[in-house]
């Protein structure tokens, strides 16, 4: 059975620039895909096709079991989208924007009044809620712009980039509200650069590239895909290189990687804190002095160069840009 | 936070689709306008402030060496004057309507309109009608100082009550009409900004190669030709004979003979035409 949000062979250009090169989703009901990716990969595209907001050139999709290109306003009355910008009127109060929206969904005046009333309550604004949303910081814009997409408690939520630009306080708060919303049995499809993110809110991760998806799975998955947890170590002395690479030889589960004028050594590890503990023992015994040594996770760019074999780099962004002039 | 989630709703309680959603959607949107104008009241103080110079400026610094007709008498170029006052005011609303749509274009408001169950054109005609609702007061602020500084209408023609009230009619309906085209430009340029002045820099050509400032009978004749054929003009030309104001063209091009006619036409069209465009590009919009 096909998913609550699933496409197939997705493909959109912009002049010469391939946003979506073929791409497949399938997110099954009441859980979450997180899209991973530099900017300009195809994301946001990506989302904008499903949302009825771009036409693909090709492929097919269907959302809560109606078919995008058919029947987009079909589509529209079961989906919430919660974008990279906060995308409500500063001008008008959070109310005058929920309530905007509730009557936008079709929604009486008199529910979206109370529907309004029961979301600024629920998303801390209950004060904040008769002052224009341009008095608003930025996390309250992004609580009322999530808000905005939960009007009508749609089956199935996107939402590009939502803690993009956020502190990590807020961060936190939104990532809260997102998990009790899939806990409520929403289906969600997420984009994000972080694959922290990813890794916290998603079941499943696609991590996407120049408009494909280059690799799928579960977090765990990903990150041995990518090599797992390395050591660092940067020596005091440039002369103890040599050393610090035998002993790191000894315990890693891979080959250093040596930066000279940095004097930095990398080992792929497994096993962890006591694994670092180890490490620091030996290069204590051998009288190696270290200015710095950490066990360091997988990053987004750890991902992407193990899968691309290039940085999800600054080239991108230019990309993105050609993007939207293209438009 | 508590708890987010609840018992989803009916996503349409309403009958999807027909006018009735596109006039709910609409005046939705309109309302939404409106309250954005009152929370920026400087904006209608601007639009207010304009065409108000104009007035004291052309009736005081042209009004003593403009000839109309046969006649040099100031008095009379003020009569004359007003028409082109108020048609070049209502369609300085489209500037105004042009940089609202790019702003939402740039906000991501129009995203967030897009992907929702409405009415295809209700965000671009309630931001319209919201500017018409703006062009009517702008309007009658400058009657009331158009009366002040000396306009009485009948001054040439009797006219009545019944049209004069036709003449502000076919002003606000082709300054709606207008705003449909500041709408095509507000959703075709990249930054607010443009939108001000791409609304306004081509208005400047429209409504000065008109009947509205000065004689177009004393015009080169290919200039006269143009401006009596100018839709602009022809609004001009009606509001004159509805108002009872001197200085009506006696050319012989139709829309100079038949200028009622010919506004409403040349109105209709615009709009209708220009409502497509914007709604087709409102279709396909992204910011």
């Amino acid at each position: 059975m096909p998913g609550a949000i699933h496409a197939e062979g997705l493909v959109k250009t912009f002049g010469d620039v391939k946003a979506l090169d073929g791409v497949d989703l399938d997110v099954p009901e009441g859980t979450v895909l997180g899209l991973l990716g530099p900017n300009g990969a195809g994301k946001t595209t990506a989302v904008r096709c499903l949302t009825t907001l771009l036409t693909p050139d090709s492929g097919k999709a269907v959302v809560a079991g109606i078919d995008v290109l058919k029947n987009p306003n079909e589509v529209r009355r079961s989906i919430g989208l919660s974008g990279q910008f906060a995308a409500v009127d500063e001008y008008l109060t959070g109310r005058e924007n929920l309530q905007m929206v509730g009557q936008l969904y079709q929604m009486k005046a008199k529910q979206a009044k109370a529907r309004a009333a029961e979301l600024l309550e629920r998303f801390n604004l209950a004060d904040a809620a008769d002052r224009p949303s341009k008095t608003y910081s930025g996390g309250m814009r992004r609580r009322l712009d999530l808000a905005a997409a939960l009007v009508v408690s749609p089956p199935v939520m996107f939402m590009d980039e939502p803690t993009t630009g956020l502190d990590p306080r807020n961060r936190q708060q939104l990532w809260e509200v997102i998990q009790e919303l899939v806990a409520g049995g929403t289906t969600l499809l997420l984009t994000t650069q972080y694959l922290e993110e990813a890794d916290h809110l998603a079941h499943d991760i696609c991590v996407v590239d120049h408009g494909r998806v280059i690799a799928r799975g579960t977090s765990d998955q990903l990150k041995a895909q990518t090599g797992g947890e390395r050591v660092e170590v940067v020596v005091h002395e440039r002369e103890h290189i040599g050393a610090a690479r035998e002993v790191l030889a000894g315990l890693g589960k891979g080959e250093t990687t040596v930066e000279q004028h940095t004097r930095k050594l990398t080992v792929p590890v497994t096993g962890g804190a006591k694994l670092l503990a180890e490490v620091i023992r030996d290069l204590d015994a051998r009288g190696i002095e270290i200015d710095d040594i950490g066990l360091r996770r997988p990053t987004l760019d750890d991902v992407f160069i193990s899968l691309t074999g290039h940085l999800a780099e600054q080239a991108d962004e230019e990309s993105d840009e050609t993007v939207e002039a293209a438009k | 936070m508590t708890a987010v989630t609840d018992t989803p709703r009916p996503a349409a309680p309403r009958p999807a689709g027909g006018i009735g959603q596109s006039v709910r959607d609409s005046l939705v949107v309109a309302k939404r306008n409106l309250i954005r104008m009152t929370r920026i009241p400087e904006m209608i103080l601007f639009g207010l402030i304009q065409p108000v110079m104009f007035v004291v400026l052309f009736t005081y610094v042209f009004g003593g060496s403009m000839q109309i007709g046969d006649t040099t008498d100031p008095d009379v170029y003020k009569n004359f004057l007003m028409a082109g006052i108020f048609a070049q005011t209502v369609t300085f609303a489209t500037a105004g309507a042009g940089a609202g749509i790019a702003d939402d274009m740039h906000k991501g408001l129009i995203d967030r309109f897009r992907s929702l169950p409405m009415a295809r054109g209700a965000v671009l005609t309630g931001r319209t009608v919201a500017d018409l609702v703006q062009t009517a007061i702008t309007l009658l602020v400058l009657a009331v100082v158009a009366l002040l500084v000396g306009w009485r209408p009948g001054s040439a023609e009797p006219t009545n009550f019944g049209k004069i009230m036709g003449g502000f009619a076919l002003l606000l309906l082709l300054g709606y009409a207008f705003t449909w085209i500041g709408a095509l430009i507000g959703l075709s340029v990249r930054t607010p900004e443009a939108a001000t002045s791409g609304g306004l820099i081509w208005l400047f050509p429209v409504t000065f190669l008109s009947n509205a400032f000065v004689d177009s009978s004393k015009m080169t004749p290919w200039l006269r030709h143009v401006a009596d054929w100018n839709p602009f003009s022809a609004t001009v030309q009606a509001c004159r004979k509805l108002f009872g104001d001197p200085g009506l063209s006696p050319s012989d091009a139709w829309p100079m003979q038949h200028p009622v006619w010919a506004s409403l036409i040349y109105s209709v069209l615009i709009l209708v035409v220009f409502r497509t465009l914007a709604v087709r590009k409102y279709r396909n919009a992204s910011a």
